[in-house]
């Protein structure tokens, strides 16, 4: 199903245009246009992640090797990955994070509540940037400015895309993403 | 079986003649041991990020696929984040080899038994997940032999080498991140290393 504004399109092409070659990956409902237009791009290497933790290494060890990724994770993955976010800090890895949010308007999983209260300040108190990306029409803008910090001032930045974007709301919608 | 395996000749072992291999080190005892070995700018030593060594190998191995890329870690370290093992097997980098230097033991923390020294075995696991080859090491033969597979054979490679749960002086890499990155990617790629050089 295609969201009403094609928020994931924009995104995957701005993705493009920054030269980013590697996405790993938690899947998450609302990413899951934009998962399926990196994996059919053959010049990005998507890459699904047993946990989120383990998409910090991996960016970090691209870097290294001169190449550019980007994770994909819901708010919930955030705080998988706190610890390893000392690394990227103490060694200013560039890091771009688009989070897609659980917890917020219309959450149906009271579960999901807690961490997604806290997403924004655990990102922030590890020293990742965070853009709040409220409409779909602005997540796309959010997400160059950030793509741009990352990998040409070796930034750790994050985009979390509102969970109103999202739109889901109850289990039945979620199973038909 | 006690093991009779010395980890700084093994890694000593693993890491000479290395040519153009590119070196992840796990936090603790391994990135003294690869330090022990031979500092190089094309070795990055970790001094956090605990369960993370085969990950950064991973990205690694991706971006530079025309070169072999180690991965050394302790067992703890890959015990912290053995879900890299199943994300590997999926990926398959056939120029990438994780060795994991097994004391049984967590040695920066007073040598507390880890997992593998209640019967865990990480080569099996390893295995289990798609690693086209796996070992079990104990022999010194079997190092050398390991040493020419890193180079030449095709990965994802694992293995486990048991040695001795001795406690060695420290011999200490840089510990600023930033020089350690920055000297790797120099090292690596040249000139296009600097940031402002890498505009789509």
């Amino acid at each position: 199903m295609q969201p009403r504004h094609d928020w994931p399109g924009e995104v995957y092409r701005e993705l493009v245009a920054a030269n980013v070659r590697l996405v790993g990956y938690v899947p998450d409902a609302g990413q899951k246009r934009l998962i399926e237009l990196c994996q059919a791009d053959k010049a990005m290497r998507a890459v699904p992640l047993t946990t989120e933790e383990e998409g910090i290494g991996l960016a970090a060890g691209a870097w290294l090797g001169g190449m550019r990724s980007v994770l994909l994770m819901q708010s919930s993955g955030v705080g998988n990955i706190v610890n390893v976010l000392g690394m990227v800090k103490v060694c200013r890895f560039p890091l771009f994070i688009l989070v897609t949010m659980r917890g917020e308007t219309g959450e149906f999983n009271p579960w999901q509540v807690p961490m997604g209260e806290a997403t924004a300040r655990v990102l922030d108190t590890m020293g990742v940037a965070v853009r709040q990306a409220g409409e779909a029409e602005t997540v796309a803008a959010h997400v160059r400015a950030a793509l741009r910090i990352a990998f040409q001032a070796q930034g750790a930045e994050a985009v979390l895309v509102a969970q109103k974007v999202i739109g889901i709301k109850s289990f039945q919608e979620q199973a038909n993403q | 079986m006690k093991p009779n395996l010395r980890r700084r000749e093994v890694v000593k072992t693993l890491l000479s003649n290395r040519k153009n291999l590119l070196v992840v080190a796990g936090l603790g005892s391994t990135s003294w041991d690869i330090t022990a070995a031979g500092d190089s700018s094309l070795s990055f030593p970790s001094w956090g990020a605990m369960g993370q060594a085969a990950m950064t190998g991973l990205g690694l191995a991706l971006a530079q696929p025309t070169r072999r890329v180690l991965v050394i870690t302790g067992d703890g370290e890959m015990l912290m984040g053995l879900g890299a093992l199943a994300t590997i097997g999926a990926q398959q980098p056939a120029n990438l080899a994780v060795v994991v230097i097994d004391n049984e033991r967590y040695g920066e923390t007073g040598m507390q038994a880890t997992h593998t020294a209640y019967g865990v075995d990480l080569a099996a696991v390893a295995k289990a997940c798609g690693f086209r080859e796996s070992r079990l090491i104990r022999k010194e033969s079997e190092v050398e032999t390991l040493r020419e597979m890193i180079h030449a054979a095709s990965g994802p490679l694992f293995a486990a080498i048991k040695v001795i749960d001795e406690k060695l002086p420290i011999v200490l890499p840089p510990n600023d991140g930033v020089v350690l990155k920055e000297r790797f990617r120099k090292a690596l790629l040249g000139p296009s290393a600097d940031v402002l050089a890498e505009k789509p």
